[in-house]
């Protein structure tokens, strides 16, 4: 399967190229990038690993594009995001986040399901990757 | 002296004397009443009866709206009632329109109870739209003062908080509303659920009228739409919902069912504005204390908000709504079968987005406010539109907004899946585009040929329905604007 979390996901994986373009549209608003990674990319999961600081003030993409490619060789097989902060007043949240980065294969998530009274059930959605292995093998 | 006691006590004053007088006598028309920071700000369209000067007209609705009756009550003289009466203060022609006049009205913020709709409301559109002296009346701006705003709770999880429960930033969010409206068994109605989520939408949607009805009852509804959202959540690592109608005859009954969605484990509920307003606060108070995002469908609305010259503007229902404190509300498409003006309807989104509003007639907003920290709404465009209008769509609505294919979904072809593959795929396109700095709106029907060339489902979509169009001239347009704009 293909995870399709962020904006782009159901669209062919996007160029660096692609990539710079998107990044210097969030620069032009003003909005601060940061990069992201993970081996555990479960629907709630709000916390990947952060490359470093968000890139506060930088206003040229060649310098995203490094730490991008700095991040990708140290996870050639996790999930990488580029995320786009706005911190103005009635916002001062992420306006733009999108995988820039997956593994080969993607084995997906398992349903399981525990049956209560009711006919109700109990569902948690579990990662096969991050169930076979710990963290840092397990693409 | 008199021998008779009632004579003798008799209000010698002019104006207290019992009898009739015109309103704009009875101290309901200040022209040169200064307006306070805490006044509540109403504008009316009056359309007076033929004979009957604007400014009396503008002071019936001022009277009529806070304490005056037909006539003078010595009563008034136990209270500060100079204070009380709302004032109106101003009155303009409106443009084209050489019967018609605005009316700005003002209103002591101590006449409305804090944090109640159904009080404020009962006031402002409480007698007054029956009132003989007016022909017709529409409410079509309010100015909210921040003291009032602040008795409020607002949007339950406003924009920015659902964003981050989701984890979607940077895209319209995706829905569908489940089609047939009616009749479909539970198990079937899950399906459509399952399917359209699967296939790449954000949410489905109960109809407005699915309650619990004899052919689904509302927990075998519930207990599918969950099996389909989780099902399909698993299947593409996304966090997924479907809009739960709660509403139900009676506010326990209406609790009862949220809670019911709340322990299956669903992130939104859905409500319906004919339960009132009461009951809509009701619902948001439970949504925010039970980490849910409350839908609302404006069912109707348009019986009220649609016709010019009487009712209510639909931006005074948008500002009545993110105080009430729903987290959506549907605000209209501009291009699909709904009633809808392109300035209008912009009006409405920056009424249930911004922080501040600025005055701007053009879109029909007459007053500057301070939303004093609500939260923000989101505007739901539903009704009619498919993905051949992506561009149009994103241009119209921006960010900040839930696109809703419900036939554009379902009546696709080659299945639900694919229809809802078809709409990811041409919104995530045109975003890519845009945010590349391309000239999308111009370029748009190709930036879709373009890509459906790689997505099969996008092409079939594309080519059923690119002829769709719902071309008829809105009834609600803008009073100021430079050019007249037209439905597209």
């Amino acid at each position: 399967m293909r995870i399709t979390q962020g904006a782009f996901s159901f669209l062919p994986d996007l160029t660096d190229e692609q990539i710079v373009k998107q990044v210097e549209f969030a620069m032009s608003n003003g909005w601060a990038i940061n990069i992201e990674w993970t081996d555990d990319p479960h629907p709630r999961n709000c916390y990947w690993d952060m490359w470093g600081l968000p890139l506060f003030d930088c206003q040229d993409s060649s310098a995203v594009m490094y730490e991008l490619n700095e991040c990708r060789k140290l996870n050639p097989e996790g999930y990488i995001k580029v995320q786009a902060f706005d911190a103005t007043i009635g916002c001062e949240s992420c306006v733009l986040s999108f995988i820039v980065n997956r593994p080969a294969s993607e084995p997906g998530f398992f349903l399981a399901r525990t049956e209560g009274p009711g006919r109700i059930q109990r569902y948690a959605i579990s990662s096969y990757s991050v169930n076979a292995k710990p963290s840092g093998c397990r693409y | 002296m008199s021998q008779n006691v009632s004579e003798r006590t008799r209000i010698k004053s002019e104006r207290y004397e019992s009898g009739v007088i015109p309103y704009a006598k009875m101290g309901y028309w200040d022209a040169n009443y200064a307006v306070k920071a805490t006044d509540l700000l109403a504008l009316f369209r009056i359309t007076p009866q033929p004979g009957v000067d604007p400014v009396e007209a503008a002071a019936a609705v001022a009277g009529e709206s806070s304490t005056a009756t037909w006539t003078v009550v010595w009563t008034d003289l136990l209270t500060a009632c100079d204070i009380y009466r709302a004032k109106a203060f101003r009155v303009d022609p409106v443009p084209s329109a050489p019967d018609q006049f605005f009316a700005y009205v003002a209103y002591e913020g101590d006449l409305f109870e804090e944090g109640s709709l159904a009080n404020m409301t009962a006031s402002i559109i409480g007698n007054v739209f029956g009132f003989k002296a007016v022909k017709a009346l529409r409410l079509e701006d309010m100015r909210i003062p921040h003291s009032y705003l602040k008795t409020f709770q607002g949007p339950a999880t406003g924009v920015v908080v659902e964003r981050e429960r989701l984890d979607t930033f940077g895209r319209p969010l995706l829905g569908a509303t489940v089609k047939p409206k009616l009749g479909l068994s539970g198990k079937n109605y899950g399906r459509v659920v399952f399917e359209g989520l699967k296939g790449g939408l954000d949410f489905l949607k109960d109809d407005e009228n699915i309650n619990s009805q004899p052919f689904m009852r509302w927990r075998e509804r519930f207990l599918y739409c969950i099996e389909g959202i989780n099902r399909a959540a698993a299947a593409t690592g996304e966090v997924k919902g479907s809009y739960l109608n709660m509403t139900a005859g009676n506010n326990d009954e209406l609790i009862t069912r949220g809670e019911f969605a709340k322990e299956l484990g669903s992130v939104i509920v859905m409500i319906d504005l004919v339960i009132g307003y009461t009951a809509i606060q009701t619902a948001a108070i439970w949504a925010r204390a039970n980490h849910m995002i409350l839908h609302l469908h404006r069912a109707g609305n348009s019986t009220y908000a649609r016709q010019k010259n009487h009712g209510i503007n639909f931006r005074v229902i948008c500002k009545w709504m993110r105080m009430a404190g729903v987290d959506h509300i549907h605000a209209g498409t501009v291009v699909g079968k709904l009633e809808g003006d392109p300035l209008m309807i912009q009006g409405f989104y920056d009424t249930l987005l911004k922080t501040k509003l600025a005055i701007d007639l053009p879109k029909g907003i007459f007053f500057d406010m301070d939303w004093a920290s609500l939260r923000k709404c989101l505007p739901v465009a539903s009704g009619g539109i498919h993905c051949g209008q992506m561009h149009q769509l994103l241009n119209y609505l921006g960010d900040d907004v839930v696109l809703q294919f419900g036939g554009g979904t379902i009546g696709h072809p080659d299945g639900i899946q694919a229809g809802a593959t078809a709409n990811r795929v041409a919104l995530e396109a045109m975003v890519l585009a845009r945010n590349e700095g391309r000239n999308y709106i111009e370029e748009g029907p190709q930036i879709l040929r373009d890509t459906a060339k790689m997505c099969g489902p996008l092409q079939t979509a594309l080519d059923l329905w690119k002829d769709i169009s719902f071309n008829y001239a809105s009834t609600d347009t803008a009073d100021f604007a430079d050019t007249p704009t037209a439905n597209v």
